[in-house]
């Protein structure tokens, strides 16, 4: 080949590295070398530090707060406490989820380790001696831990500020610990299903309280302004211009004189959705020292404090004919919020899209209902890498599955596949309100049986317990079944919105006239590698390859507004902007083509990189020339340029599936387990970047992994928190992460410009039942019907125990 | 997660750091490879106002045999003793329970002195020292003595070292050359401090086992050397009647704390486990 050979048009192709090419990242050229840029990283002229002094009780009245020895500390300049807080109005701070919280313990401490003062100094060191120093005397009061004693009559009142109140953000309230009652669905027709059930099953199945746990603590570096009166924070914000919008309204700096940036987020996985005290308060000391300040959570404070996840109490009950046919589902929740309602789901939403609790399966009626309380526990319950509150209505169905085809003495699989929504019944609406937009569930299915040879390992299985009830064997053998289907994409602004802002996402373009361009988008990366996939989809809309397009998020100023990344939404929202803004540059660049071509705009026909004449394919012209054009050569009457902006207001949720098995070998004598095989496929619709697809169901299945087998923030009877450093906490290591084999179907959503879906949270959204199911099977063949997580030795062993395995 | 203030030293010597020990008594803290001081320093759990670093003592380094002894410097780091052939051969034991510490990190910082001397019942190496009957060579302003692993651990952190000790060696007495040795850890994670572990050291001649000695780890306040377990199995073939004898009897010693590795049912009964499968494996390699 010499240079005058035209480049083919797979060569074409190759080049602009486009969508289903598996495009190395490119910001790992920088995360590899050390060289992100995170908040910890940055340094200001004259930056100062904060620290919080944290409640050792998890209810107690605070009898006063003596700050003057602090004071005396070398480099200590400011203690801040609810007082001062109060005197600017922010010693209490609005919620997500429609409740107020505490910045700053204001009277008494409801959690241990919640907020109490925050000590400003010259460096970090200092400010942690300070700490030390602010004396605190408490009274203890009577805790609750347990929601299930919260709304005794005798439960101690936790929330003296809501006393009287028995409206809350969502309703009535039924006592004093109560938040909201939420409910969904035909009560009186689910009631009849139960009545005259041939078969049913009801069972308490509870999702533990876990923790996220990014590998970066959530992190703020406020810095004000005096002279401009401007606000600026740097901070570990998925979504920035909601915490722009919010700072704004509580703390009256008009919006434009607020500017709020997220660097490089080493991992947010819903942890950093929400505003913590720790912000407030290095915005407040900024303000009153009038020098920046820097506030960084250490891994405990981030294990105790913010943003717990799951903590969901769920009693499944399902209705079925004696053939196994599903006729009804029934679900009562007992949520425990914590000390406040903190929750980051879409305002209307209490209990996040928990409706999709019906799962993939053709449910005629359904209820359920949804208690949320207070305990003396942290506050959060956020979307911990699933939208919201999506892991534990997909848990609380595969678990509940399982249990009935333990009932009629079905094969879980053959179950499933007996329920599922059928292909032609697409789009289906549930008994529960969505209308779920695609999906093929049978064809992946069946492809996932055949990948892992279920008939086989069930032969197998058979074989090996009847060896154990021999005594030849002291392992058990457990099949884990999970299909699972997400919802994911808020969301229309019909139903979706936080504190009234509608769940819309944006894009922006700008085509520079060399044709390069850049970027700029209303999510926020935390790791999830958008800065490689969002210029895969331009590449392939306008031609332009990825590697000549910048992609740019987290600045207020100059991103375009956007609701930010979690539950999934970057791709079906986000993404779609991104498409639709990079129509408007290719229906701009046609126009110009036209021209020069001289045929009318429908004569042409897109071609990789440009646009031909149709018929005659020599006379054509590339975006990088009509790029050209557009600056400095525009058609008469046009305007010079190449932008487009688009803001997209979703249709529908996406709703992403998978089929996932688990097979596990566990020591009866030991709890220890072995994942002998773990097979994930996804259905994610139009693949992006089938790498980054896979390192994505990788890190997702290594979190339901851990919180399966291992993760839980326990508290003690007075409210002190076992669990929280990663002595305790089980954060795998690559030792005991299992092999993860994956693979996948396409069913590309109707209503996406593209098609395409999001993947990030499928994995542990389906991963956690596939364990726990796994873990259940090896069991329950000896007795019972269900084993609360995590599945540690601990509680393996005891599984063994209890059904006599010990002797 | 930031410690109180204190003085750093780093003495040349040994009586250079007993000089200083001397001079601040209990607001000074020795630190050796320092994984377990300064996590509790950071929780502001220990407060010493002066730390003084032994790892530019030369004297304090180094693995030697000398003649029936195995001399061991207090600061050799547990990465040092891994990569040690010579102490691998002569005692394996080492090598696998060192192996099971925490990460490679860790062991390239964390000694041998350091995890002996701290008392903490989740170090691994007092029971290994235990079952090998090591002794250690400890040093104050008096002079020098030797303290019996066996009896050197009086409850949690708490030990026969004095105010102003140092530990400078650790003394192993050379195993016969022909010997089983196993060291069984169930464990939650890489890192994790056992939830039950268990060292065997043994001899067997014409099938019949000639000496045995278990200990354990993290199953009280601290490690357990169970002789009566152990002389339930001399004289056995290591059948399942020997076996089950000698962790009943050392089932009775047992009192760990319920934590997040389990009741203390759960811990008994899986070090009544790690015993079995320690006690079958070192049956295994010394009639290999």
């Amino acid at each position: 080949m010499n240079d005058q050979t035209p480049p083919t048009r797979e060569m074409r192709e190759a080049k602009l590295e486009g969508m289903g090419c598996k495009r190395k990242r490119v910001e790992d050229v920088r995360f590899t070398q050390g060289k992100g840029n995170y908040v910890d990283d940055m340094k200001l002229p004259g930056m100062l530090f904060g620290d919080l002094v944290r409640s050792p009780y998890g209810h107690a009245r605070v009898k006063s707060i003596d700050t003057s020895k602090a004071m005396k500390v070398p480099g200590v300049l400011a203690v801040l406490t609810a007082k001062e807080l109060a005197g600017v109005n922010l010693a209490w701070m609005p919620t997500l989820a429609g409740d107020v919280q505490m910045v700053l313990a204001d009277g008494k401490v409801l959690f241990q380790g919640q907020e109490v003062a925050f000590v400003v100094a010259t460096d970090r060191y200092a400010a942690a001696d300070g700490v030390e120093a602010v004396e605190v005397e408490y009274e203890e009061l009577p805790v609750c831990v347990d929601p299930f004693k919260s709304m005794l009559p005798n439960a101690p009142e936790l929330r003296e500020d809501l006393k009287g109140k028995m409206t809350g953000a969502h309703g009535p309230r039924k006592h004093h610990n109560h938040i909201f009652e939420w409910t969904v669905g035909d009560k009186t027709a689910t009631d009849t299903a139960f009545n005259t059930a041939e078969v049913s099953i009801k069972e308490l199945i509870s999702y533990q309280r876990v923790h996220p746990s990014p590998l970066e603590t959530c992190q703020c570096l406020a810095s004000f302004d005096k002279v401009r009166g401007e606000l600026t924070v740097y901070g570990t914000f998925q979504a920035p211009h909601v915490i722009r919008t919010v700072a704004s309204l509580i703390s009256t700096i008009p919006e434009h004189k607020i500017h709020v940036i997220a660097p490089d987020i080493g991992g947010g996985f819903g942890n950093k959705v929400g505003a913590y005290p720790g912000y407030i308060c290095a915005i407040v000391a900024s303000i009153v020292t009038g020098k920046p300040v820097k506030w960084v959570e250490d891994r405990m404070e981030n294990l105790s404090s913010t943003s717990f996840a799951r903590d969901y109490h769920m009693t499944c009950e399902i209705a079925a004919t004696k053939a196994g046919k599903i006729t009804g589902l029934r679900v009562h929740v007992l949520a425990d919020h914590g000390a406040f309602d903190a929750c980051a789901d879409p305002s209307k939403w209490p209990a996040g899209f928990f409706n999709i609790v019906t799962g993939s399966y053709d449910i005629p009626t359904a209820h359920i209902s949804v208690d949320g309380v207070y305990t003396n526990k942290a506050p959060g319950g956020v979307a911990y890498r699933c939208s919201f509150r999506v892991t534990e209505a997909a848990y609380c169905i595969e678990r509940g599955m399982d249990i009935l085809a333990q009932k009629l003495g079905m094969d879980p699989a053959e179950l499933r596949l007996k329920n599922f929504i059928k292909r032609e019944q697409f789009p289906y609406h549930s008994a529960l309100g969505w209308e779920y937009d695609s999906g093929d569930y049978h064809t992946a299915m069946n492809k996932a049986m055949d990948a892992i040879g279920y008939k086989q390992l069930r032969a197998e299985q058979l074989a090996k317990r009847e060896a154990f009830k021999r005594g030849e064997t002291r392992d058990l053998m457990g099949i884990g079944v999970c299909f699972f289907t997400e919802i994911v994409g808020a969301g229309p602004s019909k139903n979706c919105d936080i504190l009234g802002l509608a769940m819309f996402d944006s894009c922006e373009i700008r085509i520079h006239p060399t044709g390069s361009g850049i970027v700029r988008v209303g999510s926020k990366s935390q790791g999830q590698g958008h800065e490689t996939t969002w210029a895969q989809i331009v590449a392939t809309e306008i031609g332009i390859p990825a590697d000549n397009l910048t992609v740019e998020e987290g600045n207020t100023d100059t991103a375009p507004y956007g609701l930010g990344t979690y539950g999934s939404r970057s791709t079906p929202v986000a993404g779609a902007a991104i498409a639709m803004a990079a129509r408007k540059i290719k229906a701009k660049a046609q126009m110009i083509a036209a021209h020069m071509l001289e045929v009318h705009e429908g004569d042409l026909e897109w071609d990789i990189d440009g646009f031909r004449v149709k018929g005659l394919p020599e006379k054509s012209k590339s975006m990088k020339e009509l790029v050209w054009a557009a600056y400095n050569k525009p058609p008469p009457g046009m305007e010079p340029g190449m932008e487009a902006v688009s803001y997209y207001d979703p249709p529908n949720m996406t709703y992403p599936f998978g089929a996932y098995f688990c097979v596990m070998d566990i020591d009866v004598d030991t709890g220890e387990y072995k994942v002998r095989k773990f097979y994930a496929l996804d259905d994610c619709g139009t693949r992006i970047n089938p790498m980054i697809i896979e390192g994505q169901v990788h890190g997702g299945l290594t979190e339901a992994f851990a919180i399966a087998m291992g993760q839980e923030l326990k508290y003690d009877d007075r409210g002190n928190l076992h669990g929280g450093s990663f002595m305790d906490f089980f954060l795998p290591t690559a030792v005991e992460t299992p092999h993860w084999t994956t693979d996948h179907t396409v069913t590309p959503s109707p209503h996406h410009p593209i098609g395409a879906k999001g993947v990030g949270e499928s994995p542990n959204v389906g991963g956690v039942p596939a364990f726990s199911n796994a873990v259940n099977d090896a069991f329950n063949f000896m007795g019972g019907t269900h084993i609360q997580m995590p599945h540690d030795h601990w509680r393996n062993w005891e599984a063994a125990h209890s059904r006599g395995m010990h002797g | 997660m930031i410690p109180a203030s204190f003085d750093y030293h780093r003495p040349k010597s040994t009586p250079e750091a007993l000089a200083i020990l001397g001079q601040y008594g209990d607001d000074a803290r020795v630190v050796a490879g320092g994984h377990s001081l300064i996590p509790m320093m950071k929780l502001r759990m220990a407060q010493p106002s002066h730390l003084v670093d032994l790892r530019s003592i030369p004297e304090l380094k180094g693995i030697r045999i000398d003649g029936t002894t195995i001399v061991i410097g207090a600061m050799t780091t547990q990465a040092e003793l891994l990569g040690s052939a010579q102490l691998t051969a002569a005692v394996p034991i080492l090598h696998e329970a060192a192996l099971q510490i925490a990460d490679p990190q860790v062991r390239y910082m964390g000694t041998l002195g350091g995890n002996v001397a701290n008392g903490d019942p989740g170090n691994d190496m007092p029971a290994v020292m235990q079952c090998l009957d090591a002794s250690y060579r400890v040093t104050g302003k008096t002079g020098s003595r030797s303290i019996k692993a066996r009896a050197f651990y009086k409850s949690a952190y708490v030990t026969a070292l004095n105010s102003g000790e140092i530990v400078t060696a650790i003394e192993i007495p050379v195993p016969p050359g022909k010997h089983g040795y196993s060291y069984d850890k169930l464990k939650r994670k890489i890192g994790d401090y056992a939830t039950a572990a268990a060292a065997v050291m043994m001899t067997v001649s014409g099938g019949k086992v000639q000496t045995c000695a278990i200990a354990l780890t993290n199953l009280g306040p601290t490690p357990i050397y169970c002789a009566q377990a152990s002389a339930a199995i001399v004289g056995s073939g290591l059948d399942t009647a020997a076996i089950t004898a000698a962790a009943g009897a050392a089932g009775a010693l047992m009192a760990p704390s319920p934590d997040g590795r389990g009741t203390v049912q759960f811990r008994t009964s899986v070090g009544g486990v790690m015993i079995g499968r320690a006690l079958q494996r070192a049956y295994q390699r010394a009639t290999a």
